[in-house]
């Protein structure tokens, strides 16, 4: 029983490699980092996330204390790597600021999710 | 039942694939939060999921008696927020000073109805009725009820993600659960009262995922930033056919509330999590042992995302229409 169970997880295992499955994309690094503070103000907010995105159906905004967006709206994948996804901003004075990000994977999953960064005095 | 579930899912498996994509619907996420499939208790989420398998060593009895089980379960979604469940087991039973018993448990189903999904609060909610079939398993060795058990359930998931910014380290915490009523359909079985419970578990889990992707970047690298210690704690309490309320005791043939602590972590990723508990029994006539759960689990839905992962009606379905 032991041994038929475990030979049917290993048979799913290998179906999925060989579909090549995609999957939901997590938020996997950042820059400006979450939840960190930066001395300079960027100029632009870097996501790096576990799945390529799909740019058309993807988003970043950035906002500041009182909900003001502060991106350029030029949301897109960098370079010829879609998990890479960025946004610029206009210059941002010291305060606080929320990234939130809505990304669907090349398979149409979706995820969201938001983070905080400070830009310090 | 175990080899149609086994042959008919392997043909799914290996045959689809090639499906029209359509917008494809997450399994356990709330806005932010990812929930993940709990081990002791039913998930607040409908979900395209199998789990293959659960391997448990369960608590000693009383007697000193030892007992293990191998489980297979599968939620398939019919529509976007309804879909049903199933579960087999096989159960080895070494008693103490006699000889061992083993063969299949019954078969378990369920349906479930996602009642809401509250992104911003990070909340969830759902409805289900699970049914454990009596006569479907080895009633004398395996540990198979002679009789059905029909069980209304209420399940929830409430993440802690808009806790305010000062409780910020909080925010990584969960909360699931579920709460529901059996009601056996034969009133005895050999002697032995079946008695209607109210049954109620909870996860209290700690995102460790939610901590570095949404609150804090504290530096946590594969694996770690995918790891969800929990503790899981369930409850089973009889209500009627012996249950004496003024003491919680049942005329000897039952207990009062019994049950489990399972502390334990999960790990999870792409396509699969993986989940490790010690189980603590409490509770009146429980054995003094700790039992262990080991559960390997796959996500359908991103495995199979054009195909066995859609649901099979509705938007997206994975016919494509």
């Amino acid at each position: 029983m032991i041994r038929q169970v475990l030979a049917f997880a290993a048979g799913i295992a290998l179906c999925a490699s060989l579909n090549a499955a995609q999957a939901h994309a997590f938020l996997d690094t950042a820059d400006p980092t979450v939840g960190g503070t930066v001395k300079a103000a960027p100029q632009v907010v870097t996501l790096t996330f576990t799945e390529g995105l799909e740019p058309r159906f993807s988003s970043i905004m950035v906002e500041d204390s009182t909900g003001q967006r502060v991106d350029l709206g030029d949301a897109h994948t960098t370079g010829d790597d879609p998990t890479h996804f960025a946004v610029g901003l206009k210059p941002l004075p010291p305060g606080s600021y929320k990234v939130l990000w809505r990304a669907t994977s090349v398979d149409t999953h979706k995820t969201n999710g938001s983070y905080s960064f400070t830009v310090a005095p | 039942m175990l080899s149609r579930l086994k042959t008919g899912g392997a043909a799914l498996v290996c045959t689809g694939g090639v499906l029209i994509g359509h917008a494809a619907l997450a399994h356990g996420f709330a806005g932010d939060r990812f929930f993940p499939a709990t081990l002791q208790t039913d998930d607040p989420f409908v979900a395209d999921e199998a789990s293959l398998p659960t391997l448990t060593k369960n608590p000693d009895d009383p007697t000193g008696g030892q007992s293990y089980t191998v489980e297979t379960d599968i939620a398939k979604r019919l529509t976007s927020d309804f879909g049903l469940t199933a579960a087999y087991s096989w159960n080895y039973f070494q008693p103490k000073g006699a000889a061992a018993q083993y063969g299949f448990g019954g078969l378990s189903t369920g349906a479930q109805y996602q009642l809401f999904i509250d992104n911003d609060h990070e909340f969830m909610g759902l409805l289900g009725v699970d049914v454990d079939w009596g006569h479907t398993g080895a009633v004398n060795r395996g540990g198979a009820d002679d009789h059905t058990t029909v069980s209304p359930t209420f399940d929830f998931g409430k993440g802690m993600g808009d806790l305010p910014d000062d409780l910020m380290w909080l925010k990584p915490f969960a909360v699931t659960g579920n709460i529901g009523v059996s009601f056996p359909t034969r009133v005895n079985s050999a002697g032995t009262l079946n008695q209607n419970t109210f049954n109620a578990g909870f996860a209290i889990e700690y995102s460790l995922e939610y901590l570095e992707h949404h609150v804090k970047d504290v530096g946590l690298s594969a694996p770690f930033d995918r790891l969800i210690p929990l503790v899981e704690i369930t409850s089973t309490t009889p209500f009627n056919r012996g249950f004496n309320p003024d003491n919680g005791f049942t005329n000897g043939t039952g207990n009062g509330t019994t049950g489990l602590v399972a502390p334990g972590v999960i790990w999870a990723g792409q396509y699969s999590q993986i989940g490790l508990e010690a189980m603590i029994p409490y509770g009146e006539g429980q054995g003094h042992g700790v039992g262990v759960l080991m559960q390997m689990h796959f996500f359908l839905d991103d495995l199979f995302p054009d195909s066995i992962g859609r649901p099979i009606l509705g938007a997206g379905n994975l016919f494509g229409a």
